[in-house]
């Protein structure tokens, strides 16, 4: 009765006494992508800059409040980027080797994945699509855990409750109104937490992001949603999927305010999203928040880049690298020599090391699990098929154990003969 | 025939209750106000259920299901969304993984599939990919099916849809005291349940008791409504009055039809449906959907796995024509009704001679016998 009530809600009046809803000008993006590393903002105060190195200005000013260079926050982030980008090598290469079906490897965006990972209390949700499996290892998620759904073993590793991180969502943008219904939820029950909820360039034409954003806005739900445009929506270029001035302005048209950021940039990308959860947090509603990075590897290993982009593209973007953007900025502040980058390489070498020693154990596979919890009890007929598929499986292996008896009993018998 | 008289089953249903004090007292009640009256109980019962769909709130639906909710219990608890059906079942899951009991109204059938990619993409596999971390107690109404001289778009028979869906239970009441019954049930299950509610039923009153209503059987049993030793008429839903029809008709002709009402689709009652067709040997499945891919294919494909010897004819099908549901004005052409149930009835196979209930009934190939 407390939520969903609007006293003097809008009422649509005829012509000469039409007015706005709202003004739409404090919703506007920022004119260039934020971006705090490079751009001389300090712990003294200095606000954000955008592309060309003007001081931020307009409705998100002075947001990034100084705590967002904070020495230990940006060591904290380096060591995330630094594990996040050796993790993106490692499942590449676990692919390579057979061990996962398909990786969609999120090289090139750890910063908006580690920023993601990184930004949310332990109260708050994540909804993550397929390729955020790095915001969810950032999160404390066990990478093992994690990858399950691409080792194919299971359609997920981790229990989306206990570590309030949804399911990895493949249909695009399915998830989001679904952390539109959870985050409303828990605003009805009084609890202050606050749902993030990431999608790509690509899932923004969905019907989907449309609908959530939508009923985002007009219930005041508490979430964030994170758009990564990292260019491509496997071949189709971002031209190809929209012609709005930017993703971020899409907020717009819900009545939401739209954030632009680089999203190679891991201080902004914290700030930023930081700032849209306190927002969400306080009761102010949704953000959007479009991260404009881009995709290093190709869309899955299954993928051939070469056909839709050209190396000098990627090149250009290995350029604005989110790690080494990151280790610039502390090496000039003094906080990184050598030494510690090569303590945070070897942190990531042993998370990787023990990410492949476990993947290369085979799972152990549960065939009758598949009758499991397709429903809260089972009906009739799937008892019936979970007992045909027991038969079939004893049968085999009935079979494979005579087979082998009779393997072992023909060795007796050539050895004898010798 | 379309124009069908919903008239009451009457007090066949199992479980009617026997005497009832003053306060329970007995009075004719239609559907949709049982239906109300089930949201209305569920929500006052558990603070967890919210009722979500187009129009719900200050309107109580188009169909006047919902009257009254929001102001009982407020916006937040019976909700006008946006009109957006994706949105709003996608949003029912993010509720539900919260700890809510949704229960979403679509407004019509063919309104519904939209929300197609959440409910069979999410909703219905959400428990088994999180391995019961996450089930989905949500409820999914839908007011379906013709005879209501609705223009396209407001008449289909959607049930196969959401059958051939694994993951979710199906529901469809066809009587009172299974509307409330059955959605009641829904609501407290920790499944997705689909309620097929045929909204030409919505206005048929029967004698029902609000403030006491009886007790049905649960989610998954079919429920003999007509005893008969001929043969079985096997439907749900809309059809039911009119196999009931069908069946009165039919002792005219010395048939005595057992009528059973499967209630439930999934889970789908084997047992009962076996146990009527093995006493009479023969059967018809009567549904408003079309036949080819319709439920009746798999109740058929199932009796003749569980029944064959036991069967004196092949087991036939009265259902909608293999068509986009047509224009009110010719939709009598397209709904099953009382004869052309009665012409299947005659097609079978009643020269054999061999039958159960002794002498064979109607004269072998009198077809439409029962007009």
């Amino acid at each position: 009765m407390t939520v969903l009530e609007q006293p003097g809600a809008y009422r649509l009046a005829p012509p000469p006494g039409w007015r706005p809803r709202t003004d739409p000008a404090p919703l506007l993006p920022d004119a260039a992508p934020f971006r705090l590393l490079g751009t001389g903002t300090g712990p003294d105060g200095g606000a954000g800059a955008d592309a060309d190195g003007r001081a931020a200005s307009g409705a998100h000013a002075g947001t990034a409040d100084g705590g967002a260079l904070d020495p230990e926050l940006l060591l904290r982030l380096h060591r995330a980027l630094v594990r996040g980008r050796r993790y993106n090598q490692q499942a590449t290469a676990l692919t390579k080797q057979g061990r996962l079906a398909v990786y969609p490897s999120s090289t090139g965006q750890e910063a908006a994945q580690v920023a993601a990972g990184l930004v949310l209390e332990e109260r708050d949700w994540l909804f993550p699509s397929y390729r955020d499996t790095l915001a969810a290892v950032a999160r404390g998620l066990d990478p093992v855990e994690v990858l399950t759904l691409l080792r194919g073993d299971w359609h997920g590793g981790y229990d989306p409750r206990a570590t309030r991180v949804a399911p990895l969502c493949t249909p695009l943008a399915t998830h989001l109104p679904h952390a539109v219904g959870l985050a409303h939820a828990a605003r009805l029950a009084g609890d202050d937490l606050v749902a993030l909820a990431l999608v790509g360039d690509g899932g923004t034409s969905e019907g989907d992001f449309h609908e959530a954003l939508n009923f985002a806005a007009v219930w005041r739900a508490p979430v964030v949603f994170l758009v990564q445009n990292n260019g491509f929506a496997i071949s189709v270029p971002l031209a190809k999927q929209t012609a709005a001035p930017s993703l971020a302005h899409k907020a717009v048209g819900y009545g939401m305010p739209g954030r632009l950021v680089d999203g190679n940039d891991v201080a902004a990308m914290h700030s930023a999203l930081g700032d849209a959860v306190a927002h969400a947090r306080a009761g102010g509603g949704p953000t959007l928040v479009e991260a404009v990075t881009y995709r290093i590897d190709a869309h899955t290993n299954a993928d051939d880049a070469t056909r839709y982009r050209t190396d000098g593209e990627v090149a250009a973007w290995r350029e604005h690298d989110p790690v080494a953007l990151l280790e610039r900025e502390l090496r000039s502040r003094g906080l990184l020599d050598d030494a510690g980058v090569a303590e945070a390489a070897r942190d990531a070498e042993e998370m990787a090391a023990d990410l492949r020693a476990r993947m290369n154990a085979d799972p152990e596979l549960r065939p009758a699990d598949l009758f499991a919890d397709v429903y809260a009890a089972p009906t009739p007929q799937l008892t019936a098929q979970a007992a045909q598929l027991r038969a079939e499986l004893d049968a085999e292996a009935a079979a494979e154990a005579g087979a082998e008896a009779d393997n072992r009993a023909e060795t007796r018998t050539e050895g004898g003969g010798r | 025939m379309s124009t069908l008289d919903t008239a009451a089953p009457g007090g066949t249903g199992a479980g009617a209750a026997a005497g009832r004090g003053a306060a329970g007292a007995r009075k004719p009640v239609a559907m949709a106000q049982a239906v109300n009256r089930a949201l209305r109980d569920a929500m006052a019962a558990d603070p967890a259920v919210h009722v979500m769909g187009e129009d719900v709130g200050a309107l109580g639906g188009v169909f006047r299901v919902t009257d009254g909710l929001t102001a009982e219990f407020g916006e937040d608890r019976c909700t006008d969304t946006p009109l957006a059906e994706a949105g709003i079942l996608g949003t029912a899951v993010g509720m539900a993984m919260y700890g809510l009991r949704p229960v979403v109204e679509m407004q019509f059938d063919a309104f519904a599939y939209p929300s197609f990619e959440q409910l069979i993409s999410h909703v219905a596999k959400m428990r088994n990919r999180t391995r019961g971390s996450l089930p989905m107690p949500l409820t999914l109404r839908v007011p379906y099916g013709g005879g209501i001289g609705g223009v396209e778009h407001h008449s289909d028979s959607s049930e196969a849809y959401y059958v051939a869906t694994p993951g979710l239970h199906v529901v469809t009441p066809a009587t009172v005291a299974d509307a409330y019954g059955l959605l009641r049930a829904a609501i407290a299950s920790d499944d997705p349940v689909v309620v097929l509610e045929p909204k030409r039923l919505y206005w048929a009153k029967e004698q029902w008791s609000p403030e006491d209503p009886e007790e049905v059987p649960g989610i998954g049993s079919a429920v003999v409504r007509r005893r008969g030793t001929s043969a079985t008429l096997i439907t749900y839903g809309p059809s039911l009055p009119v196999c009931l029809a069908a069946a009165e008709a039919a002792r005219e002709d010395g048939w005595e039809l057992e009528v059973v009402d499967l209630r439930s689709l999934v889970p789908f009652d084997e047992e009962t449906v076996a146990a009527s067709v093995r006493r009479t040997g023969r059967a018809v499945v009567v549904h408003e959907a079309s036949g080819f891919g319709g439920p009746g294919g798999e109740i058929v494909a199932r009796i003749t796995e569980r029944c064959f010897h036991f069967l004196e004819a092949p087991v036939l099908r009265v259902t909608g024509l293999d068509i986009p549901y047509p224009p009110p004005m010719l939709e009598r052409h397209h709904l099953p009704g009382v004869d052309r149930v009665l012409d299947a009835v005659a097609r079978l196979q009643w020269e054999s001679g061999r039958t159960m209930s002794g002498d064979g009934g109607g004269d072998g190939g009198t077809e439409g016998g029962g007009d």
